[in-house]
């Protein structure tokens, strides 16, 4: 892409007005006025409209009987670049794998997507959401239930052949 | 129906002190909303919203500043001038205030006790006592400039003693135009004159009402003439070290004058209170209350009403308000003058420019006196006229950017000169 470089038209020193300069200016202005563009989001009143590959806060997936959809595999932190995600599994007396321990350090994670983008069997998610606001820091580290009870929409994945999500 | 009267004894001095309580409360109230005003016009300029959250459309906003402002701790610099400190602000917003005493805001009332002046005081020396009151006002913003011990401070102080003498007489010699077609300094009789004349003193005196608008921009510290405060070079200029209350009443000291001097804009050349068409026209004349004079010279007695005295209001408070929201409109399109441009424009261009135009209203009223021309329309239209063609050449000369050129221009300005006289371009041109 080139760099466009707009060119100001400078008045010449004899014709050059400061009068016709300021009424036009004013002129503009009045435009804006009367009629503003509308710009500004009145933000608790209306709804931040997020893109579709907006990458918030996590959020597992569960099961029709609640049993949470992680399989324990170890992708997840073994992926993540940040090393927020701290994962302890087990295994239940028909051989199922789940997790144990699943916590993700949320003030750690860089949100980049990616234990979304490894997950086999996608029950890990980043979530199109960003009112994260808690009392401690505690609250950040977010657990099992708490990643399970998240309720927000979940990113969707790049699709290479519709590379911006139309 | 007995010939009437205005109020005496103690029905008028109730009527005084109500008006004095009323006009008072009507100038905070229209400060307080002007900061709010402010905020929402330039907001609406810039393509925002601005303060929106403090009741219905931001209404409530001006009492939470206020509140604010009274609860925010108030800090004294260590090595400040305390009593000069104290007293900066407080000068300051005086002086704001009690100007508006003189000017009259509607037609005169009717009351069961007689006709009540629609204006505080109605004193014979009007205009003067407000010339005078105001350059009080610059004491405050020098003295709290220099007490506050700090170098920006006290160049903002500097600099609007500096703005306000230099102004000062632009703007003494554009009323100097309008005394001259007035005949007198009262602003009841300014106001009788333009409804006599049925022009308003802003088209028989074009050229004096630019140079007063021009004028009274410097000497309320407004862009494009607000270098007392220029935040950009004096970090907040004069009130720099000033905070809660202290600090909030020079802001409102400048709209304070601000509304003062929209209001007397408004009196001066817009007519006052005065509407089209000769049914509110009002002046005591030797004790009686007259709207006009026959053509065999007698008088003809006005008829004042409740409805007219509050129509005549609201077109007072109309004029009033378009002044104001120019104020409003104009800082936020033009940037601030260089210093040296606000001191040229004032001596080199507005004092010779209302010089002039003195010499110029006082020889066509000569004229005009001398032939027996009466005090009517054909009158204020040739000064109408004539004015006009000043205006024009004033613009023109103005325009032609000798007076006000960026510093581009005068650098181009120097290279065509050098380029005609051939000397080489040199580094920096």
């Amino acid at each position: 892409m080139t760099i466009s470089v707009k060119m100001m038209k400078r008045p010449e020193p004899e014709k050059n007005s400061y009068l016709r300069a300021t009424l036009s200016g004013m002129a503009l202005t009045f435009r804006h006025l009367v009629n503003p563009a509308k710009v500004t989001l009145q933000y608790p009143e209306e709804e931040a409209d997020l893109h579709a590959r907006w990458r918030g806060t996590h959020r597992m997936e569960v099961h029709a009987d609640g049993r949470p959809k992680c399989v324990a595999c170890g992708l997840c932190p073994t992926v993540c670049p940040a090393n927020c995600i701290r994962l302890v599994g087990g295994e239940d007396d028909q051989g199922n794998r789940y997790p144990v321990v699943y916590e993700i350090d949320e003030f750690r994670c860089i949100f980049c997507g990616m234990c979304q983008e490894v997950c086999p069997v996608e029950a890990i998610h980043v979530g199109r959401h960003f009112e994260n606001a808690e009392y401690t820091r505690d609250r950040f580290v977010y657990d099992l239930d708490r990643l399970m009870e998240q309720d927000h929409p979940t990113t969707l994945l790049w699709d290479p052949s519709d590379p911006r999500s139309e | 129906m007995d010939a009437l009267q205005p109020v005496s004894g103690s029905a008028g001095f109730i009527a005084s002190v109500a008006k004095v309580v009323l006009v008072f409360a009507g100038v905070m109230l229209t400060v307080a909303y002007m900061t709010l005003a402010e905020r929402r016009v330039s907001a609406w300029i810039q393509d925002r919203i601005g303060p929106n959250r403090v009741g219905p459309f931001g209404l409530l906003q001006p009492i939470a500043d206020g509140l604010k402002n009274l609860l925010k701790e108030e800090t004294l610099p260590a090595k400040s001038s305390k009593l000069f400190f104290l007293m900066g602000p407080m000068i300051a917003l005086m002086p704001a205030l009690v100007t508006f005493a003189v000017i009259p805001f509607a037609a005169p009332l009717p009351t069961h006790w007689g006709v009540v002046d629609m204006v505080v005081a109605d004193v014979p020396i009007g205009i003067l006592y407000i010339l005078a009151i105001t350059s009080l006002g610059v004491y405050g913003l020098v003295l709290g400039g220099w007490a506050s011990n700090n170098k920006y401070a006290l160049l903002g102080g500097m600099r609007a003693s500096a703005q306000m003498v230099s102004y000062e007489v632009a703007l003494g010699l554009s009323v100097v135009a309008v005394l001259i077609l007035a005949g007198n300094v009262t602003l009841t009789q300014v106001v009788w004159q333009q409804q006599q004349l049925h022009f308003w003193f802003a088209f028989p005196l074009s050229l004096a009402f630019i140079l007063f608008l021009a004028s009274a921009y410097a000497e309320t510290n407004r862009l494009p003439f607000d270098m007392p405060e220029a935040e950009s070079e004096l970090v907040a200029g004069y009130h720099t070290e000033y905070s809660g209350m202290k600090y909030a009443m020079f802001p409102m000291a400048e709209y304070a004058n601000m509304v003062t001097s929209s209001a007397l804009m408004a009196t001066l050349f817009l007519g006052g209170w005065d509407l089209p068409g000769s049914w509110d026209n009002m002046f005591w004349y030797h004790g009686q209350l007259i709207s006009g004079f026959a053509a065999n010279g007698s008088v003809i007695l006005a008829h004042p009403a409740l409805w007219k005295t509050l129509l005549t209001f609201v077109a007072f408070a109309i004029k009033t308000a378009f002044f104001l929201v120019v104020y409003i409109w104009v800082r936020w399109t033009l940037p601030r003058f260089r210093y040296d441009q606000v001191m040229a424009l004032g001596w080199k261009v507005l004092l010779p420019t209302g010089l002039g135009y003195v010499m110029l209203i006082a020889g066509a009223t000569l004229v005009l006196d001398q032939l027996g021309l009466p005090w009517g329309f054909t009158y204020g239209l040739i000064l109408t006229v004539l004015s006009g063609l000043a205006t024009a050449g004033f613009l023109v000369f103005l325009d032609r950017g000798h007076t006000i050129f960026g510093a581009a221009a005068a650098r181009d300005q120097k290279t065509i000169v050098r380029h005609r006289a051939g000397v080489p371009a040199q580094a920096g041109d």
